[in-house]
């Protein structure tokens, strides 16, 4: 009896696992598809497509894609532009958005609850409907550098940085964290004499470990996979262009399939590294916001 | 002493022959085709060219992706940061004129005079932009084709009927040697479709909107043969002889080639490659469904921005730009159609008797500017989504009847669009 009932659970598992395999494969192929097609010419390519060898590396395989793909668009420069302004971005968006959060839940200021509704009913507004106002008050803004004041931030990082560091999903991500930290910890601290920053750099912030790769992968994937519109406005020197303005190169009158799947494949190397180096964190990051990447 | 003299000397030679040099005026121009390795040659040739030829103006490009260039003109419009020079796809020109992002092009319109009429960008009266190129759709076939089904050649001066021409596509569906009689290209629905397609409903007699005031689509759009066309447009779909909106760009590229389609609609950007890959491949015009034979003209041209601050320097540019010799250049490496017959005559596709000939022909006889008018991008976008619609099954009537209650509510709300 207890054979059976053993040999059903495997016979379970295995058709558990075949589903979940099945599935997997499914989603994979897009993936495969791109990869794969990078390798090939563009005629062969399209005419793959109507059979399983779109998904195979047969054929006349090469690296003639990658070549042509660096000859027709700055791919490297477009690259660092990315990383580099996702980076910083992410790094100021913890840090303000994380002290955000912090007054919000432990400081007593009156109105704070009204400010938070309203920081949080801002995620309701599409960025598309602000596009033009903020492009009209970035192109005004002074900047002081090391040329003295320049007026209008348009053709620089900053105007890709700055108007994204603070976000009502960060602010609201460390406001739900912070709200289930222990009060006694916070208040031990303070009868020990610890100011409020004191409190924010020593006891919450090292026990907020989950809620900062939460927010670190989430802003990451946005900054990374999503900057279009707003850098296609604002910024109209090659030198500053990110990686999904970069897309519309390959994009002619005859479309360079083969370069395309070779740019992304070369564009989704930073994002899949980044998935592998933290996919505990990212895995954990959906099942506790439920929100997917 | 001698070492410093030395020095001092060779800076102020230096500073002396590189006078000219530092007074040259800078003049920023964007151009639509980042990413295009030989457009973006030519265009450097071509601004090397010029910067080298004078000493008052240095023209410095900056290149777009084509697919999100005019956003990028839009937005650097709003925040006042256009460049000297623009380039712009040539139906726009009437938006983007009526909106001042562009002023008349301070050009003798003499230096121009050849130039073949869908490249000059003329609204209100002013000439404002002038392209090097221009492009043209032409019906593709086989010779061998034509002979099997039977099928006479025609030609600018006899062109098919429309009769004749469902006639050719029935003899193709009926051969059953064709996946499908006649390809269109449906799969592309950006501005392909008033390009290519609003030539077939002029033939019928109908089009956008009402030329003859530019204030209603009324009639235009939806009259009587405005609705044959329609009818006749539904029946190419639902009776299967072309291909819909869920074509893949992999069949529509090689469909043709590969023997798929019987006859295609298509660019004469296309027809280089073609001829490489169809030995007796033939670019024959459109049919005439009895208003004249018609394509659609205009590509991208040259202006000058409402905010330059030189206007003289960008059309000292733009005037070196339309030389006979770069027109015939880009011609030669793009396939284009080089917009004087003197050009033509430079190029080894266009020249009399080259094998792309038959597409000057065309441009110069069959063209049909698209409707010049600001409200042009919004009706190509509502003629977009109506010719879609219909050919996905839905009424004809009902369809470009809403097209038109859009068409005009645009207008209106647009105060006529300066008509």
């Amino acid at each position: 009896m207890a054979e059976i009932s053993s040999r059903n659970r495997g016979l379970r598992l295995f058709a558990r696992y075949l589903v979940l395999a099945l599935v997997a494969v499914v989603f994979m192929f897009p993936l495969v598809f791109m990869v794969v097609s990078s390798f090939k010419p563009d005629g062969q390519l399209l005419a793959d497509t109507s059979s399983f060898r779109a998904f195979l590396p047969v054929g006349d395989i090469s690296l003639d894609n990658y070549r042509a793909a660096f000859e027709r668009a700055p791919i490297g420069q477009f690259m660092f532009n990315s990383v580099m302004i996702t980076m910083v971005t992410v790094t100021l968006s913890i840090g303000i958005c994380s002290l955000a959060g912090f007054s919000f839940v432990f400081l007593d200021w009156s109105g704070r609850g009204v400010i938070l509704s309203i920081v949080l009913a801002t995620l309701i507004i599409p960025f598309e409907t602000i596009a033009v106002p903020l492009l009209l008050v970035v192109s005004r803004l002074p900047w002081v550098g090391l040329d003295g004041v320049e007026w209008g931030w348009l053709n620089t990082y900053r105007v890709q940085i700055v108007p994204w560091i603070v976000d009502a999903l960060t602010i609201f991500l460390f406001v739900q964290y912070f709200k289930d930290l222990p009060r006694e910890l916070i208040e031990a601290a303070r009868v020990e004499g610890a100011s409020w920053l004191q409190v924010y750099a020593r006891i919450v912030m090292p026990l907020s470990g989950p809620v900062l790769a939460t927010a670190a992968i989430l802003k990451s994937l946005k900054m990374y996979n999503e900057q279009y519109l707003w850098p296609l406005i604002v910024v109209q020197d090659e030198a500053h262009r990110p990686i999904m303005v970069g897309l519309g190169y390959f994009f002619q009158l005859n479309v360079a399939w083969g370069e395309l799947m070779a740019y992304l494949t070369l564009i989704s190397v930073p994002v899949l590294a980044f998935y592998l180096f933290m996919q505990r964190a990212f895995i954990a990051s959906i099942a506790s916001t439920g929100v997917k990447g | 002493m001698k070492k410093l003299t030395i020095i001092t000397s060779a800076l102020l030679i230096g500073t002396a022959l590189g006078g000219p040099a530092l007074a040259q005026t800078e003049l920023s121009m964007w151009y639509h085709g980042a990413g295009n390795e030989v457009e973006g040659k030519l265009i450097g040739q071509i601004v090397s060219d010029f910067n080298a030829s004078q000493s008052d103006w240095t023209v410095v490009v900056e290149s777009f992706p084509q697919e999100s260039y005019n956003d990028s003109v839009t937005a650097a419009a709003l925040a006042g940061n256009l460049p000297d020079i623009l380039d712009m796809d040539g139906p726009n020109m009437p938006n983007w004129a009526w909106a001042g992002y562009v002023q008349p092009l301070p050009i003798d319109e003499a230096k121009v005079a050849s130039f073949l009429p869908g490249t000059k960008g003329i609204w209100d009266g002013q000439l404002y932009s002038i392209g090097l190129w221009d492009a043209a759709v032409a019906l593709y076939a086989r010779k061998s084709t034509l002979d099997e089904l039977g099928l006479r050649v025609p030609t600018l001066d006899a062109p098919w009927t429309g009769e004749e021409f469902m006639a050719a596509l029935d003899a193709a569906k009926a051969s059953g040697k064709y996946e499908y009689a006649f390809d269109l290209g449906m799969n592309d629905m950006g501005e392909w479709y008033p390009y290519a397609f609003s030539p077939f409903l002029q033939s019928f007699g109908g089009d956008i909107v009402d030329r003859s005031t530019y204030k209603t689509a009324e009639g235009a759009l939806n009259g009587d043969a405005a609705l044959a066309f329609g009818a006749w447009w539904q029946k190419l779909f639902a009776e299967g002889y072309a291909p819909g909106t869920s074509e893949s760009p992999a069949d529509q590229t090689n469909g043709f080639i590969d023997g798929s389609f019987a006859f295609q609609w298509n660019g004469n950007w296309r027809a280089v490659a073609t001829m490489a890959e169809v030995d007796d491949v033939m670019f024959l015009p459109a049919p005439d469904f009895g208003n004249g034979n018609k394509i659609g003209g205009g590509s991208w041209q040259f202006g000058v921005s409402a905010t330059s601050d030189n206007p003289e320097g960008a059309a000292a540019f733009i005037e070196f730009a339309i030389q006979d010799t770069y027109l015939a250049a880009f011609s030669d490496a793009i396939g284009l159609v080089p917009s004087t017959p003197s050009a033509a005559q430079l190029t080894e596709n266009y020249k009399e008797g080259g094998p792309l000939a038959v597409f000057f022909g065309l441009s110069n006889e069959q063209a049909l500017l698209r409707p010049v008018t600001p409200g042009y991008v919004v009706q190509a976008k509502v003629f977009t989504k109506a010719l879609a619609d219909i050919a996905n099954g839905a009424d004809v009537a009902d369809t470009l009847d809403a097209a038109v209650d859009e068409i005009d509510a645009d207008i209106q709300k647009n105060d006529g669009y300066g008509h």
